[in-house]
């Protein structure tokens, strides 16, 4: 049974995401300290809220290096929401903070108008399709947290910042307002999706089960 | 592309899903674990629930059914009743919920809405309006359950909430509710125009054709309860009816 370590620092849907990853099929710890965190075997970083303090809570756990450090084992990693946003540099929310480092880019505001320059609602809430970066080969999903999702396969999105990760770090993009959302990064075994796939039905839990499996 | 939600909502009381008509005569519907089960399975977007008594002493049998109906279900779950402080919000996001709706409490302290967004993310506070037209052709904002009339004019409120930090506006017409007459386009265009902010439609719900009419009028998302509750329309139809209107949605 895959032994996943979910990190709590006091934010956030720790028990959805528990309960999906159990629903799949594997064996759930939450931690909250150092050491737990280095020698996991799957690290699952969740988060909603704000990124300032959320980094604020890591660092007042001393949590930040030991992710970092983890990050670098090779073993798989699982940023969600929020929790993606923080594998990046550094976010523009609520004034500059910095991230974990794990993925260059940075976090922006979601724009308020349409690339037609038409009004548009931020947040982005709600069920959206995800799909292949453009010039990029579907094949890329195989042997991915991505195999065996189809494209257009809707996801559940509740954000009003968006990671813009380096382009060759992109796994799968959605459109708002026609602009690009990076839905899932991906470097080497390191996983970010934007959307919450333990909040999108069974393609959500597809990909969790394929997250297991790595 | 973006789709349109369809959002069953239960109102809880005492442990139980109740439903009232114009918020008066409540009756006992189901067990919201069973319901909420059965609406992630049958395509819902979201679910919501409200504590409608939300007395201290009930606070922690709902704390209790929280956790279970988010236990049985795959899909994004929003708190409502009797939230007052920002120590509300964390304990209902612990025990899985993934928004937390205010209503009367932000009358009273319109800053909660700040405090929660800085805490938690605008994303997870949603601003719930209980509104009813007045004699001027605009509309007022209730609070206690539809009870008191605070004379706050519903949309400047509903303005004021986008700029404290909420996510989504929540707007629930009191003259509409449980009539199954349709929602209240009017109200919903205004906001839905003027916020830039997502807009939950609420309140009115009776056949298909109202849920198109407010999607149609810029409502990103529909709530209801009773046409859901006895099965009066089924998501899965309600899904396809809106696909074939051309609104996007997303089916199972």
């Amino acid at each position: 049974m895959p032994k996943v370590k979910i990190v709590d620092y006091g934010m956030g849907n720790i028990l959805s995401v528990q309960r999906s990853f159990e629903h799949c099929g594997a064996e759930v710890d939450v931690v909250s300290e150092a050491k737990s965190i280095l020698n996991a075997d799957y690290l699952v970083l969740p988060g909603v809220g704000a990124f300032g303090n959320a980094m604020n809570e890591l660092e007042k756990l001393d949590l930040i290096y030991p992710i970092q450090q983890f990050c670098k084992k090779g073993n798989p990693f699982l940023g969600i929401c929020l929790g993606m946003q923080m594998m990046m540099d550094g976010s523009e929310e609520f004034g500059y903070s910095k991230g974990l480092g794990l993925i260059p880019g940075s976090v922006v505001q979601i724009e308020n108008t349409t690339i037609d320059n038409e009004s548009q609602k931020v947040p982005h809430v709600g069920w959206n399709e995800i799909l292949v970066p453009h010039g990029k080969d579907s094949l890329l999903w195989n042997n991915s947290i991505l195999n065996g999702i189809e494209e257009n396969e809707t996801m559940y999105f509740v954000h009003s910042y968006t990671a813009k990760p380096q382009e060759q770090f992109r796994l799968a993009d959605s459109y708002y307002g026609g602009r690009r959302i990076a839905a899932v990064i991906k470097k080497d075994h390191l996983y970010g999706c934007q959307f919450h796939p333990e909040k999108s039905g069974t393609s959500g839990l597809k990909i969790i089960r394929n997250f297991i499996e790595l | 592309m973006l789709t349109k939600r369809i959002i069953p909502c239960l109102d809880v009381d005492h442990g139980r899903v109740v439903k009232g008509k114009k918020f008066q005569n409540i009756q006992d519907v189901a067990n919201p674990v069973e319901l909420g089960r059965y609406y992630s399975e049958q395509g819902a977007d979201e679910l919501v629930f409200y504590d409608i008594t939300a007395t201290y002493e009930d606070r922690d049998i709902f704390i209790n059914i929280v956790e279970k109906v988010a236990e049985a279900i795959r899909i994004p779950f929003t708190i409502g009743g009797g939230i007052s402080k920002v120590e509300d919000f964390r304990k209902v996001l612990m025990a899985g919920a993934d928004k937390v709706s205010v209503n009367s409490a932000a009358v009273m302290k319109p800053q909660l809405i700040k405090e929660a967004a800085l805490k938690f993310g605008a994303q997870c506070v949603v601003l719930s309006i209980d509104a009813k037209k007045n004699n001027h052709g605009s509309w007022d904002v209730y609070v206690k359950g539809g009870r008191e009339n605070t004379g706050i004019d519903a949309i400047e409120w509903a303005q004021r909430g986008q700029n404290l930090g909420a996510g989504e506006i929540c707007i629930n017409s009191i003259d509409s509710d449980g009539v199954k007459k349709g929602f209240d386009l009017e109200l919903n265009k205004k906001l839905s125009d003027l916020l830039t902010i997502p807009i939950i439609a609420s309140g009115g719900a009776g056949k298909m054709q109202d849920f198109a009419d407010v999607l149609k009028v810029g409502a990103d998302a529909a709530l209801a309860a009773s046409v859901f509750h006895y099965k009066e329309i089924l998501i899965s139809d309600l899904k396809n009816y809106l696909h074939n209107e051309k609104i996007p949605v997303r089916r199972v």
